[in-house]
């Protein structure tokens, strides 16, 4: 029987080793898996690269992680903002490492890895100081920069419904990195608000197949659970 | 002479979107352009985080943490928009499937290069976000911003002093002062605000101006 539902978020982030690449789901208020990110803190691995679309907000989630040190480099696209002072303390002293990729181009290296593509070449950031140095060609008369996937050790990210089998719905914009980073994680591990049984979610309306996913821990969160057709 | 307010700015700007488009609204001066678009035309607006159709911000206590913009305020969906993940969501804009950008800038060149990420401040962090896609992600892209610095140096500039965030990406300015298009042979001034003159605008910009055929 196929059943990737683990009992403890501690048991879903367990084998995380040192100087491993984690990917972490999250945007904004919307998505971010603080459970498992505070699982990651107390499971100890260190020397980490993560990749998310910040560099952690406030003192919890992922500037917890940044402040207990644990995190050696960073891919995301907008590290500074109001609240990032422990990454910004970190970055100003030299104790972490930055990697500044447009969003987008953030969000397709994310998806290449996971589709099984070695490169491809995008107009973003054509001509800028993200492109310096990277293989530039002109394909019908437009410029476009050569870009390489992301893969990652672990994916850790947030979902509303999960069943056995990993099948996953995610809730509103908390959609974001989840699908792509899903399926760019050699090991994807998601924290669900409700976990169902098998069949009970709409197959029409599964977002990521749980073939993306190798464990699944309920965290039933504060947040309002949408019934099933009642979508506010 | 009398400048465009931000207000009149946001409806020149709104006036602007066809009925039917799809629109992505940057963070800051571009987000009053909601407030502006013509009641009587059918407009979809894009955010890059996921959504397509957005709504107004939502009632005092009827905030949704899982329900927010690429600015990372709470907002609503209208009936019929639709949710999606990031890489499909700048799919939208990278694709060349939305029709319109409306955005800020530092600096936009007379050939249409943007500058609105980084000041280049030896000091800085930086940080791009969505700005590099932002810059090609519609098939008109239009910028939104003060015609000049509180110092009063130009904003239109002959070269970006600024690092750039794209080259040849802008086809419109909207300024305080004027609203210039970007063509092949420099800028041309579509509209001036009341009282201001094109050898006054060249002026102040230090550039090159011709009104627009």
């Amino acid at each position: 029987m196929i059943d990737k539902i683990v009992a403890s978020t501690a048991a879903a982030v367990d084998g995380i080793e040192n100087g491993s690449t984690v990917m972490i789901g999250g945007f904004g208020t919307a998505g971010i898996p603080f459970e498992l990110i505070d699982a990651l803190i107390a499971q100890g691995a260190r020397e980490l690269t993560i990749v998310n679309n910040n560099a952690g907000n406030g003192e919890t989630g992922l500037a917890a992680l940044l402040a207990a040190r644990r995190v050696r480099k960073i891919v995301c696209s907008f590290p500074r903002q109001v609240d990032s002072q422990v990454f910004d303390a970190l970055y100003r002293a030299g104790e972490i490492e930055l990697e500044l990729v447009p969003q987008g181009n953030l969000a397709e290296r994310i998806r290449a890895a996971g589709a099984g593509i070695g490169g491809f070449y995008t107009p973003t950031g054509y001509g800028t100081l993200l492109a310096e140095g990277k293989e530039t060609r002109e394909i019908d008369g437009r410029h476009y920069v050569l870009e390489h996937p992301i893969h990652a050790d672990y994916a850790l990210i947030r979902a509303e419904r999960a069943d056995r089998w990993g099948n996953l719905t995610y809730r509103k914009t908390a959609r974001n990195f989840g699908p792509i980073m899903a399926s760019a994680a050699r090991c994807t591990i998601v924290q669900a608000h409700a976990v169902v049984a098998l069949g009970a979610l709409d197959p029409e309306a599964i977002v990521t197949p749980g073939i993306f996913v190798k464990r699944v821990v309920e965290v039933a969160s504060t947040m309002p659970l949408i019934a099933p057709g009642a979508e506010a | 002479m009398q400048k465009f307010s931000r207000d009149q700015m946001a409806a020149l700007v709104a006036h602007d979107i066809p009925e039917g488009a799809t629109v992505n609204l940057g963070i800051g001066l571009p987000t009053m352009v909601a407030n502006h678009l013509p009641k009587d035309r059918e407009i979809l607006l894009h955010s890059e985080n996921g959504l397509l159709g957005m709504g107004p911000a939502p009632a005092p206590g009827h905030e949704d943490p899982d329900l927010i913009n690429a600015g990372k305020q709470p907002v609503t969906l209208l009936p019929g928009g639709s949710y999606f993940h990031h890489a499909d969501s700048f799919a939208m804009m990278r694709g060349g499937h939305l029709d319109f950008c409306v955005l800020g800038a530092f600096q936009v060149s007379v050939h249409g290069d943007l500058a609105n990420w980084h000041t280049g401040a030896p000091d800085a962090i930086p940080a791009v976000g969505g700005a590099m896609d932002l810059a090609l992600g519609a098939k008109r892209v239009v910028v939104m911003m003060e015609h000049l610095t509180r110092s009063g140096e130009s904003k239109v500039v002959e070269r970006c002093t600024y690092p750039v965030t794209g080259l040849g990406c802008v086809d419109r300015i909207y300024t305080d002062l004027a609203v210039l298009d970007v063509t092949p042979r420099g800028l041309a001034v579509v509209q001036l605000a009341e009282g201001m003159t094109l050898g006054e605008l060249s002026r102040l910009s230090g550039v090159e101006l011709a009104m627009a055929a």
